[in-house]
């Protein structure tokens, strides 16, 4: 921004103090305020040249004062100037907002992630910790948070007005927004896709604490597992450690440090292990063969809800030896024959 | 192209050409046409243009079928292993036999020729009814199967086909899951191509009715041509249907 | 002549009387205009039609921003305020802006201004009519079962798995009317090629024409991939094919890129038309023929193909690829520019021109600020990156009401005002009708700028209840609302009077161009007694001075 930033502040201020503007209190907000006022201007500018000239020419050539019309058919200069100018600007402005559009959506590497489930009519939120919010997330400032959101039903949109931050949380599919806190303060959450009855129901707080503060916070809300534990729990209790032992032999290909490595598929095309990787591996197994392994996983569709795909993926994650994976095999009963001819499954 | 005449005066019956398209129960009865080839040309082009709205129609639905086969290419290949080649071959044939009846009927309209008009017209209508007749014997066997996509659809066969003494791979559960969204859009898309073809033969039994009567035989062509052109248009979306639904993956000797 | 301020020539009305034989008069009876085949009927049919959806579907907007007053949710059930914005939706969208200038003023003007006595296929008019009123009563039996809570856009898996309201029912209603819309365009693109008057080439077309060719276009195109989306929805609701359900490997996305395809054209098939409207009202309430005709019709035909390809600008948050919205947002800000064009030629056929200041001509005026501002907050919606912050929220609906609303609605009302005596032959009170367009103009800026403000607060849309600190703007809006209902109200009455007690208005009141203009008022019902032979260009008011000075007697 070429505005002095004192006056940039003082205007946000003042506006924000006569509830005609919301505060900026995320990183991004200050580059969306900016483009808004651009287009505002813009759009100022153009309405008032269109003002002028229907009122400028209506008084100048009100029938009292012009009573004979000249007629005029056109201008091929004037044609040009107002399709280029105008096609000019809206191409700056594609430009910028094109610029904007990747920075919300291109989260930092070190961004820490918090899943959030939508459902109707509530936000779960689910620090890797294992701290679990309704309607509320807690953030520090100066850190990159990122969100990684899905739906259990139907489509909801994560938004969080004063971050200048919303995304579609979306049944099926993961979508992620990321932002970083500038201010202490709470915000609100809403969602904004129309879900059915409670939709103006569905809002919540994000509470930015100092990172000080958001330590103490961490500490005295954790209810019991992390995520990661409660998906070993999981990959044992499902018996994926069946397959995915880890050992030479073993029917699954190997998952430690799987997580951010490049695949090579049974179809001969490569993928990038991410979280949507790997919540679709699990539901459909027979899309995402690994090469040299048979296609025999079963599918856990209808078997595991979205809570027990994020426990499961953020283990993945954090997953770097087999070591407990084949001691829990050794206690655990795992009688998870991987099925060649599976029997008749009920959709 | 158009409009080229000059005629000024008041428009009267001394044209020649009988020029009517009335129909019963309709009092308000008006020339606007200026010529009778105005008339056929204006009833054509708007033919055309009814059938470029039905183009963009289907497309919704052949659109939705690229993309679900780009994705789920196992689960469209088995699937459409399970319908019936002969008998979709056997209702290509018979479709296309009625667009030449009814080909022929549109000359035998122009040549002024009411009982071949009638017989074509006839002709047309039967092999339709025969079409609807197999597609009936084909959703039918689908109902038996359990391959209706909703609550009672039934993957077993897709999962485990050697116990129903088929030779083919057996899929996994979850492309088996798919499938349902093959027969989703084999119902979708052949469903509206029948009722598309009941409307046909519902408009075949009235102008074949109406030729009959005698109306079609002196020289006032434009409802068969015009109805022709809609066949014509039914029976090439079947020729595209066909061969996506159920020749998907088919070599000689599976 | 006229007065230094009116350029409204009305005949003596000691002496004046309606024509003995109208398209009005010509056969009595309610069943002789029920089967009518003539095209000005059938207008007149619709006219009533729409008004009566438009005053339910603002009944519905009235008792939502009475709900709006307060923050809590307090006047109606969750349930039924969302029933009250998808019905507010569904009948203004399809029951009132799809046909209203096509299927009222373009039904009974294009033949007439084309030289014709009809359209290509006035039955097939006539059955748009039934389609029309098939579809509305489908819709209205959705309302009365207990209504339809999806929103106007049928949103899956909402509507196909979550919802247990009257989803395929009001989904039927649509894609019949959907049909309606079909006929009527395939009616004027039939008639526009092929039953030109002598003479009248492309290029001496009104305006209007244009408009209404480029919209029938769009509506012949995008309507049946809405109707095949729709009877997807209905599939799914009844028999289960999920082509749309992710647990059957469909994807909801799909439904979304299906639905838009047709609902981004269609808001150019409400636009187009009311543009058409604004190019005969400035020119002849500026006496000279609109700058840059040619650019004005092409712009039309431009707006109406780019429409096509920037249907993904409504998805640019919910997943769609970022190569998509590059590409999505790229096509959006080249589909402003001909909306641009338009409104510089039309500021610019003011210049040298003699402008009076008639009930059109504010309305036309009122458009062009308002379409203005609502065409250029489209673009902050067009850029990705400001797209993130304003969509779904408040800004979205202002912004679509400008446009429809300040835009689409301003026009159809200064075409009813224009057309008026045209259609009945009867003048209404000029001072009455100035006073609602006012009216009009100051109750829709209270309701609407407001929401922009609130949108960019954060405020979501479809919200029944909302955090204390959006309640001034909301009143705000709020009193707008009913001085907007005001004005709406007002045009009803006195034009309704009107054709008892309105002057007689002869042929020309409004000295216009347009061959509509040189035939009585109303019409007879064949238009004309002669073919017209058209020799020269549109809004020419030379040839119309000549064609006054040597005219003896008056058609009709």
């Amino acid at each position: 921004m070429h505005i002095s930033p004192v006056l940039w502040q003082f205007l946000v201020k003042w506006l924000n103090a006569s509830a005609l503007f919301p505060r900026e209190a995320s990183t991004i907000a200050p580059y969306t305020d900016a483009l808004y006022f651009f287009l505002l201007l813009i759009t100022v500018v153009g309405l008032v040249l269109v003002g002028a000239l229907v009122f400028g020419f209506s008084i100048r050539y009100r029938k009292a004062e012009h009573p004979v019309a000249i007629p005029v058919e056109g201008s091929t200069l004037l044609e040009a100037t107002w399709t280029i100018i105008p096609l000019a600007l809206f191409l700056i402005v594609f430009v910028w907002g094109a610029l904007l559009y990747f920075r919300i959506y291109t989260p930092p590497a070190n961004s820490m992630n918090i899943y959030v489930v939508g459902k109707q009519w509530m936000w779960k939120a689910e620090h890797p910790g294992g701290q679990h919010e309704i309607n509320a997330l807690h953030v520090p400032t100066g850190r990159p948070i990122q969100l990684t959101m899905i739906s259990q039903d139907v489509f909801h949109s994560f938004s969080i007005p004063d971050f200048r931050v919303k995304r579609e949380v979306i049944p099926g599919r993961y979508s992620t927004v990321w932002f970083e806190a500038t201010t202490p303060g709470t915000y609100h959450i809403f969602c904004t896709q129309y879900c059915g009855t409670n939709h103006s129901a569905m809002i919540g707080e994000v509470t930015v604490l100092t990172p000080d503060d958001y330590e103490k916070w961490t500490a005295s809300s954790t209810s019991g597992m992390s995520l990661a534990q409660n998906g070993e729990r999981l990959f044992a209790s499902m018996g994926c450690n069946a397959c995915h032992s880890g050992s030479a032999t073993a029917r699954g290909p190997n998952l430690a440090g799987v997580y951010g490595s490049k695949l090579r598929l049974a179809n001969g095309s490569e993928v990038l292990v991410n979280d949507a990787y790997l919540r679709d591996a699990i539901l459909n197994p027979s899309q995402h063969i690994t090469a040299g392994y048979a296609p025999i996983m079963p599918t856990y569709q209808g078997q595991i809800s979205e809570d027990g795909l994020i426990d499961l993926v953020e283990y993945l994650k954090t997953l770097k030896t087999n070591y407990r994976v084949q001691q829990t095999l050794t206690t655990t009963e795992s009688n998870q024959v991987a099925p060649t001819t599976p029997g008749v499954v009920k959709p | 192209m158009d409009n080229t005449i000059v005629e000024t005066r008041p428009h009267t019956h001394e044209t020649a050409v009988a020029q009517e398209h009335t129909h019963v129960a309709l009092p308000q009865h008006r020339h606007h046409f200026e010529t009778e080839q105005q008339q056929r040309e204006a009833g054509t082009f708007g033919m055309w243009l009814f059938l470029l709205t039905e183009i963009m129609f289907f497309g919704g639905l052949f659109f939705a079928y690229l993309l679900y086969r780009n994705w789920y290419p196992a689960a469209f290949v088995g699937a459409s292993n399970q319908l019936s080649i002969p008998l979709g071959a056997f209702n290509t044939a018979v479709l296309i036999a009625s667009g030449f009846f009814m080909a022929l009927g549109v000359w035998a309209a122009e040549v002024k020729k009411q009982g071949l008009l009638v017989l074509f017209l006839v002709l047309t209508t039967v092999l339709g009814m025969v079409f609807l007749g197999v597609k009936y014997v084909e959703y039918h066997e689908k109902w038996e199967k359990h391959h209706i996509p909703g609550e009672h659809y039934d993957v077993s066969e897709f999962v485990n086909p050697h116990a129903y003494g088929l030779k083919e791979e057996p899929m996994s559960p979850d492309m088996a899951q798919k499938t349902q969204v093959f027969f989703s859009l084999y119902f979708a898309m052949t469903g509206m191509h029948a009722l598309h073809m009941i409307i046909g033969i519902c408009l075949l039994v009235w102008l074949t009715l109406r030729a009959r009567r005698g109306e079609f035989s002196s020289g006032y062509v434009a409802p068969i041509e015009n109805f022709g052109l809609y066949w014509h248009f039914v029976d090439i979306v079947w020729l595209f249907l066909f061969p996506l639904l159920y020749l998907i993956n088919r070599h000689p000797g599976t | 002549m006229s007065a230094a301020h009116t350029i409204l020539n009305l005949p003596d009305q000691s002496t004046a009387a309606l024509p003995k034989k109208s398209y009005i008069n010509a056969e009595d009876g309610i069943l002789s205009w029920l089967f009518t085949g003539d095209h000005k009927r059938i207008a007149i049919l619709y006219l009533i039609s729409i008004t009566f959806f438009f005053f339910i579907g603002g009944a519905f907007a009235g008792l939502i921003r009475l709900e709006l007053l307060t923050p809590q949710p307090d006047l109606v059930a969750s349930d039924t305020y969302n029933k009250l914005f998808s019905m507010h939706g569904i009948i203004m969208v399809f029951l009132f802006l799809v046909p209203s200038v096509p299927a009222t003023l373009g039904n009974f003007l294009v033949p007439i201004m084309l030289g014709a006595k009809d359209l290509a296929f006035p039955k097939v008019n006539l059955l748009s009519w039934y389609l029309y009123w098939i579809g509305g009563l489908f819709t209205l039996a959705a309302l009365v079962l207990g209504g339809v809570d999806t929103g106007w856009t049928f949103t899956t898996p909402l509507s196909t798995h979550y919802l247990n309201t009257h989803v395929v029912t009001a989904a039927t209603g649509v894609f019949i009317i959907g049909f309606s819309s079909i006929f009527t365009g395939l009616n004027f693109i039939v008639t526009i090629h092929r039953m030109r008057a002598p003479g009248m080439t492309w290029f001496r077309m009104p305006l209007f024409i244009w408009s209404n060719y480029a919209a029938s276009i769009l509506m012949v195109l995008g309507t049946p991939v809405l109707a095949i989306t729709l009877v997807l929805v209905a599939l799914e609701r009844t028999i289960g094919i999920g082509v749309f359900d992710p647990t059957k490997g469909g994807d909801p996305l799909l439904f979304q890129h299906l639905f838009w395809f047709y609902s981004h054209p269609a808001v150019y098939i409400m636009i187009l038309p009311g543009m058409g409207v604004i190019s005969e009202v400035i020119s002849t309430f500026s006496r000279k023929r609109v700058f840059g005709y040619t650019a004005v019709a092409f712009s039309s035909v431009a707006i109406a193909l780019f429409g096509f390809f920037v249907w993904a600008h409504h998805m640019f948050i919910m997943g769609v690829s970022n190569y998509s919205a590059l590409v999505f947002s790229l096509l959006t800000m080249l589909v402003a520019v001909p909306s641009a064009i338009k409104i510089f030629n039309w500021a610019f056929t003011l210049q040298k021109g003699s402008i009076t200041f008639e009930t059109p001509m504010l309305y036309a005026f009122g458009f062009m600020g308002l379409f203005t501002i609502g065409g250029m907050t489209g673009v902050f919606l067009g850029a990705l990156g400001m797209d993130i912050h304003l969509t779904e929220t408040y800004f979205i609906v202002a912004h679509f009401h400008f446009v429809m609303v300040g835009g689409m609605l301003m026009a159809f009302l200064a075409g009813i005002h224009f057309w008026w005596p045209k259609m009945t032959g009867r003048m209404y009170s000029e001072s009455l009708s100035k006073l609602a367009a006012v009216t009009t103009f100051i109750g829709f800026n209270l309701t609407f700028l407001p929401q922009f403000i609130l949108g960019y607060l954060g405020m979501p849309r479809r919200y029944h209840s909302y955090p204390a600190e959006f309640q001034v703007l909301n009143v705000l809006s709020t009193a707008g609302a009913t001085v907007l209902g005001v004005g709406y109200m007002l045009p009803l009455l006195y034009l309704a009077w009107s054709l008892k007690y309105g002057a007689i208005a002869g042929n020309n009141p409004w000295q216009a161009t347009g061959l509509e203009w040189q035939i009585q008022s109303p019409p007879l019902t064949e238009n004309f007694i002669e073919t017209p032979i058209v020799d020269h260009e549109a809004y020419d008011y030379e040839w119309l001075a000549h064609k006054t000075e040597h005219e003896v007697t008056t058609v009709g």
